[in-house]
């Protein structure tokens, strides 16, 4: 997703890394979202699961002065690159929880791998880190 | 012309015998999360240990909103005490069910049914 051949739609946002400009992003890709049919119920997940990315990217790139979100849009469904510039984040300190679990952490990355089909990190201690995820239609 | 906030609104208002409800309206996200972590911490400082948080008009919560909701149930454990929520809304509910936060908090369809299942 998406096939080679296929024209993608691409919508590009960059906020500060700053707390009070997630519910813009993800409005924004709600939006998109919206723009590609997915349910409603779809376009929640797609919604957290993008809010989630950025606020790990809040909480835990430090030094990043700016998120990007980049959403690709193609008839096989979307698929969303958060990236941000902050020394980087271990993958130890961003890995899933387990069920049972009452601690707060890990939460977020729980929600991301639970409510979209692909999840990827790239994460690097100078470059910063890029979440790729894909939500499909069906 | 109505305003629409992408804020959220805490309304904390005394019940029955020692139990508080809270009463949360907006989106619960990691910028507004922290005024709600606030108004719960202040009940649990005041000593109130038993506590429904109502739910019903949130219309979106993420970890950062469940962190919250999470740290005051331990620190009302501690004395005791525990925290019932009131949530109807599927899209809010499923959260819960997904993270397994079903099996932690009790989550009922009224105030009345939380406060009662408190007592």
């Amino acid at each position: 997703m998406p096939a080679s051949d296929e024209v993608v739609d691409v919508v590009d946002l960059r906020i500060p890394c700053k707390a009070e400009w997630v519910a813009l992003a993800r409005l924004s890709v709600a939006a998109v979202a919206s723009r590609l049919n997915f349910s409603i119920d779809e376009i929640e997940d797609i919604k957290l699961a993008v809010a989630e990315a950025c606020t790990n990217a809040i909480q835990h790139a430090h030094g990043s002065p700016y998120i990007e979100i980049k959403c690709e849009a193609a008839g096989g469904g979307l698929r969303l690159s958060v990236r941000d510039y902050g020394r980087g984040t271990h993958p130890e300190h961003i890995r899933s929880r387990e069920l049972n679990d009452e601690r707060a952490g890990g939460l977020g990355v729980f929600l991301i791998r639970s409510l979209m089909d692909e999840v990827d990190y790239d994460v690097h201690p100078e470059r910063g880190t890029l979440l790729v995820m894909v939500k499909r239609l069906v | 012309m109505e305003r629409t906030t992408l804020d959220i609104k805490v309304n904390v208002r005394e019940a029955q015998g020692d139990c508080y409800i809270v009463e949360l309206s907006g989106e619960i996200d990691v910028y507004t999360s922290p005024k709600v972590k606030d108004a719960i911490g202040d009940l649990i400082d005041r000593g109130v240990y038993n506590l429904v948080i109502d739910l019903e008009k949130v219309r979106y919560i993420d970890s950062t909103g469940l962190g919250v909701l999470i740290g005051g149930l331990k620190r009302v454990r501690e004395h005791g005490g525990s925290v019932n929520l009131v949530c109807t809304n599927p899209q809010i509910r499923k959260i819960f069910d997904i993270t397994g936060l079903v099996k932690i908090f009790g989550i009922f369809e009224s105030e009345d049914a939380a406060m009662k299942a408190l007592a």
